[in-house]
C-alpha cells in the first residue's frame, strides 16, 4: 500500500466524514455561538484538508492557502464576537 | 521510513479532527462544545503539519509548517476566549451538569458591593 494509497482511502474520508458531522452541528445549532464556532472548525478542518491534499499531491505552495485561511478563520470568529456583543 | 511517518503523523492528525466534530456534535452544552473543539483541532491540524513537514525535504516548507502551527496555537484560544466570552454575556445556559460557575458568583458580590457603595454614598448625602 503505497502512501498516495493511503492517504485518498483513509485520510481523506475522514477528514470528509469530520466535515460532514460538523455541518450537522452548524444546521442544528440552537443559538448563533453555536453556529460561529461550527463555521470556525469548519475552517480549522479545511486547513487540515488543505495540508494533507498537499502532502498528496507533493505540491509544496498549497501550504501558503492553508496559512491564510488560518488567518481569515481567527479574524471571522473575532468579528462574529464583537458584532455578537455589540447587539446585546 | 519516510512514507511510514507520514503515515503515522497524518492518522493521528486526522482523528483527532474527527474525534473534534464527534465531540462538537455530541456534547450537550455550547461550552463544553467549545473547549473540546479547539484544543483537539489544533492537535490535529499540528500533526498534519508536522507530516508535511517530513514530507517535504526542504527548509522552507518546514518553517512555513511550524508558522501556521505556531499562528493556530496563538490564535485559536484567543477566538475561543472572545466567542465564550460573548456567549456567557448574551445569556447561554450552562447545562444542568455543570456545578461551578465562578463568573456568576463574581458578578453577583460585585452586584452587591456596588449596592453598598451606593448606599453608602446615599447615607453620606453624597448623591
Amino acid at each position: 500500500m503505497t502512501l498516495d494509497l493511503y492517504f485518498d482511502y483513509v485520510i481523506f474520508p475522514i477528514l470528509t466524514i469530520s466535515v460532514i458531522l460538523i455541518f450537522i452541528r452548524l444546521f442544528k445549532g440552537p443559538e448563533v455561538v453555536d453556529r460561529v464556532i461550527a463555521l470556525d472548525l469548519i475552517i480549522t478542518v479545511g486547513t487540515a484538508l488543505i495540508t494533507a491534499y498537499s502532502i498528496r499531491s507533493g505540491q509544496a505552495i498549497f501550504l501558503d492557502v492553508a496559512m491564510i485561511l488560518a488567518l481569515i478563520a481567527f479574524l471571522g470568529t473575532i468579528a462574529f464576537s464583537f458584532y455578537l456583543d455589540k447587539k446585546g | 521510513m519516510k512514507d511510514i511517518f507520514i503515515a503515522i503523523f497524518s492518522t493521528f492528525g486526522s482523528l483527532a479532527i474527527l474525534f473534534a466534530s464527534i465531540g462538537i456534535l455530541r456534547m450537550p452544552d455550547f461550552y463544553l462544545r467549545l473547549s473540546v473543539t479547539v484544543k483537539a483541532a489544533t492537535l490535529g491540524v499540528g500533526f498534519l503539519l508536522a507530516g508535511a513537514a517530513i514530507a517535504f525535504p526542504d527548509v522552507s516548507v518546514t518553517t512555513k509548517a511550524m508558522a501556521i502551527a505556531f499562528f493556530l496555537v496563538l490564535t485559536a484560544p484567543v477566538a475561543a476566549h472572545m466567542i465564550g466570552r460573548t456567549a456567557y454575556h448574551t445569556g447561554i445556559r450552562t447545562w444542568k451538569g455543570t456545578i461551578m460557575d465562578e463568573l456568576k458568583e463574581k458578578k453577583s458580590s460585585d452586584d452587591t458591593k456596588k449596592a453598598a457603595i451606593k448606599e453608602d454614598d446615599k447615607t453620606n448625602g453624597l448623591v
